[in-house]
């Protein structure tokens, strides 16, 4: 590396190419960090770490034990374990001399150490130990930085765990959603056909039970469009039982696409969206079409509305994940899309104030890891 | 062109302005209906075995069978055994478990199975190789049936067989849509069974003439020439039977299945329907000893199919037979060449084309990946045509026999271990599908380019699948043995996956 940089020789002086060295060497260290303090993301990211301080020995530990171990002087595992406690006890940067390492090993470098902890949120999570042959204020000082940047990125680990969390929640209080004015009006409209047409009554009472018993699903993160779509259809008979001519639908899918998996309640969202939208305008008769194409490797979905249409730049900050904004489902759809297929997989919205809106959706035909039974692998 | 040549033009046109008149009402069809339950219809395994039927009969099987027979003899009748039966293994071994591991296409089987980039990149390889193997072919049976039908040159039916498909798959007219490819078949069934009928019948009227030169070589099921003979035809038996399972454009149509249930019975479904069309072409050759000497001394067998009514029947009743084998044989490149375009295109998209065309970084991702399906499209069917008007004579239906050879060498071991033994390492499917690869393909770009060995090193070339095909899986087994600790993590979990049956879903979470 030292090599090719010099040859190419514009690359500035030589602090700038130490300064250079350094953040090539943490940004390699990085992505290992950001899944957590596990013994795996110590292994991977302690080699570049060395380097970054260019000590002979280093050790990363948690609270308890040491999770991985760098460089010469293996035998002082057990010891770092030990002086480790220390630096967590006390919660700041210590240093350890020959007497406390008592290595008998001749011409073993380790004989005096730093070890600096890794605090995340006030909270201890463990230690960075530098070991060199003897101590200067440098390294104490490199290493405090080191430790510094390594608490940075587990405190990043920790915000994406948040947000996986997150997401989970929200998929979970999306199963919940079904709103309880929902419920209340099909069952009126249930009710209404009781005595005039009792045969009717009895299929949207079991459409009803159907459609609860998909949404409230607990297990699988994914299912299959044509499932999806026959609960949007049950979802939609109950609508129209209330609604009546107000309310047309048109659904066109090529059969092809039935089998694609997609993430659980990832249509259903934007189906509910647009019928509130279309039936918004007081007089006006609500056309709902709902589009599946076969695109070769993709699946094209496209919920299709005539209601009153809305703000792009609103769509946008819903997408961003306002929550202010009446649109709850859109920001998480399109961020469970995302997740599961990659970014270039989001939602797409076509609206405009009083000209509709029309949200595409593009489902790969096979993405790794993802299918109907959850098992992710 | 002469009066002779109206017949052939008329169905060529027909055939043509059918496929798209079908794919865009067929589009209408659905969007006009507002069938409420429309999504709870998956495609009937009938439905979808129409299709791969369709997809599949290709210029080899509507022409190339009954020329070879009339040449060859007894054992060319192991082309549409083979092709057949190849479906019979794939019902066995492959179909369902295929189905649930989700894949769209082999590549992405192999990256469900394996986790691996790089044999993911192997196999996208492979497809796009086999694809074009069995893409040239069907341009040079579409230059032969225009010769014979309208007496075009030899060049003009590539150049429109090639334009149609690359203009109906860019416009996504004719794509993946099953009904279309499911007329398809019923067209091409009619379009060769009809003539036979009539032909049949003539032949009966005639007081049922023997052929001329019916000799008891030709009647014989295996090849001459001793052992040489014996190993040529156990080698196309291997290729054809092993070689249907890692055909691109068929594993695309098991997608449409909604389980492995469903993939099993389209399956059988489709052993039926090749049954039923395979019956024909040996009728032809049959004939042919009868009627059709003539094309035999002139090296014309191909045409057989096309060329026998018109020598049996006379005036306007041959004209329109001719008109409707005609029509036959075109439908039969137009959805063999779609299929296949698609499938190659499909796999350039994903891995090629949507990461050069992303990297420019376009703002809109559905149009930068259209532009990225328009760009593989192109290069899926200007390549094999090229080849096409290149290379010399091919018969249609060896060269056909060598895109098998290939996929037997190469997806059958990856599919068959990959499905049914949890030791397949990357390292092991890698090496394997080099091997195969390497092969199989070595020995049929050298047959393209018209090496003309004789002897035992002719016949390992020509037919190279008895060899290549226990290369591919002893290296694939030794590699993955040596390289044991690479085993991917999950491969218990995927195989149970892929060998349980949907309806015991809640126990496989």
């Amino acid at each position: 590396m030292q090599g090719r940089l010099w040859r190419r020789g514009h690359l500035g002086s030589d602090a700038e190419r130490a300064t250079f060295r350094a953040l090539h060497q943490a940004s390699l260290a990085s992505p290992a960090l950001r899944e957590g303090l596990t013994t795996s993301s110590a292994e991977r990211a302690i080699r570049h770490l060395r380097s970054l301080l260019g000590t002979p020995a280093l050790a990363i530990t948690d609270t308890e034990a040491v999770l991985a171990w760098d460089g010469v002087g293996g035998h002082h595992l057990d010891q770092a374990a030990v002086v480790g406690l220390l630096a967590i006890e006390k919660g700041s940067t210590r240093t350890v001399d020959r007497g406390q390492l008592g290595c008998t090993e001749p011409g073993c470098p380790v004989r005096t150490g730093v070890v600096s902890p890794l605090i995340v949120d006030g909270r201890v999570l463990g230690t960075v130990q530098a070991f060199s042959p003897s101590p200067t204020a440098g390294l104490v000082r490199a290493t405090e930085e080191v430790a510094q940047w390594v608490s940075g990125q587990l405190e990043l680990a920790e915000l994406d765990a948040h947000r996986n969390r997150m997401i989970e929640a929200e998929v979970r209080a999306l199963r919940a959603q079904i709103s309880p004015h929902f419920v209340y009006n099909s069952l009126n409209a249930i009710a209404s056909f009781v005595r005039t047409d009792p045969d009717r009554a009895r299929d949207l009472l079991v459409e009803f039970a159907d459609f609860t018993r998909y949404s409230f699903r607990r297990h699988g993160e994914f299912t299959t469009l044509a499932e999806e779509l026959n609960s949007i259809e049950r979802y939609l008979l109950l609508e129209q039982a209330r609604f009546g001519d107000r309310l047309r639908v048109t659904l066109n899918v090529a059969p092809e696409v039935l089998p694609v998996v997609v993430p659980f309640l990832c249509i259903q969202p934007l189906v509910e969206n647009a019928v509130r939208h279309g039936l918004e305008g007081a007089d006006q008769i609500g056309l709902l079409t709902i589009n599946a194409h076969d695109r070769g490797h993709e699946a094209v979905i496209e919920v299709e509305d005539n209601g009153v249409g809305e703000d792009p730049e609103r769509v946008r900050r819903a997408l961003a994940g306002d929550s202010s904004l009446d649109s709850v489902g859109l920001g998480n759809v399109d961020a469970r899309l995302r997740t599961t297929f990659g970014d270039d997989y989001g939602l797409v919205v076509e609206t405009a104030p009083g000209a509709g809106t029309k949200v595409i959706v593009r489902v790969p035909k096979f993405a790794p890891g993802v299918a109907v039974d959850g098992v992710r692998g | 062109m002469n009066t002779e040549a109206v017949p052939g033009l008329v169905a060529v046109l027909a055939v043509t302005v059918a496929t798209v008149a079908i794919g865009t009402w067929g589009l209408r069809f659905s969007r006009t209906t507002s069938d409420f339950f429309v999504a709870s219809r998956t495609v009937r395994p009938g439905l979808n075995a129409s299709a791969i039927g369709g997809e599949y009969l290709s210029a080899a099987s509507f022409l190339g069978i009954a020329g070879l027979l009339l040449v060859g003899g007894a054992d060319m009748l192991w082309y549409p055994v083979g092709w057949t039966a190849g479906y019979l293994v794939l019902l066995v071994l492959v179909a369902a478990p295929l189905r649930r591991s989700g894949a769209y296409t082999l590549p992405d089987f192999a990256e469900a199975r394996l986790g691996s980039a790089w044999v993911r990149a192997a196999s996208s390889l492979l497809v796009v190789g086999v694809g074009w193997l069995y893409l040239v072919p069907q341009f040079k049976g579409a230059g032969i049936t225009l010769e014979s039908a309208i007496g075009a040159p030899e060049w003009v039916g590539p150049v429109i067989v090639g334009l149609v498909v690359l203009v109906n798959v860019m416009s996504g007219g004719m794509r993946s849509i099953t009904f279309v490819q499911a007329f398809q078949y019923w067209l091409k069934l009619t379009a060769i069974l009809v003539p036979a009928m009539v032909l049949l019948v003539v032949w009966w009227g005639d007081g049922r003439p023997a052929g001329s030169s019916a000799g008891d070589a030709w009647s014989v099921p295996v090849a001459g020439d001793g052992s040489i003979g014996l190993y040529s035809t156990y080698s196309l038996i291997i290729a054809l039977f092993l070689g249907t399972m890692g055909l691109p454009h068929v594993v695309v149509r098991f997608y449409t299945n909604p389980d492995g249930r469903g993939a099993r019975r389209t399956t059988l479904a489709v052993l039926a329907l090749l049954g039923l069309f395979y019956v024909w072409p040996p009728v032809y050759a049959a004939l042919g000893r009868v009627y059709g000497d003539d094309l035999v001394s002139d090296g014309h067998a191909d045409v057989l199919v096309l060329e026998l009514p018109r020598l049996m029947v006379e005036g306007i009743g041959g004209e329109l037979l001719t008109g409707l084998v005609t029509a036959g044989a075109f439908a039969a490149f137009l959805s063999t060449a779609s299929g296949l375009a698609i499938a190659v295109s499909g796999v350039l998209t994903q891995d090629v084309t949507s990461r050069l065309v992303g990297e420019r970084g376009t703002r809109d991702p559905g149009g930068s990946i259209a532009t990225a399906f328009r760009l593989a499209a192109a290069v899926a069917v200007v390549v094999p045509l090229l080849v096409a008007l290149v290379v010399g004579e091919v018969g249609v239906a060896e060269s056909v026999g060598l895109a098998f050879a290939v996929a037997a060498s190469t997806f059958c071991p990856l599919l068959v271990l990959g499905i049914w033994w949890r030791g397949l390492t990357d390292a092991g499917a890698l090496a394997g599908l080099a091997a195969g690869g390497l092969g199989a393909g070595g020995a049929a770009v050298l047959n393209l380019a018209g090496v003309n060995a004789s002897g035992w090193t002719g016949a390992l070339l020509a037919q190279p699948a008895a060899w290549s095909v226990p290369l591919a899986f002893a290296v694939m087994v030794l590699v993955s043995l040596a390289t044991a600790s690479r085993a991917p993590a999950h491969a218990q979990r995927f195989l149970v996956r892929l060998h349980t049956p949907e309806t015991l879903g809640a126990e496989r979470s």
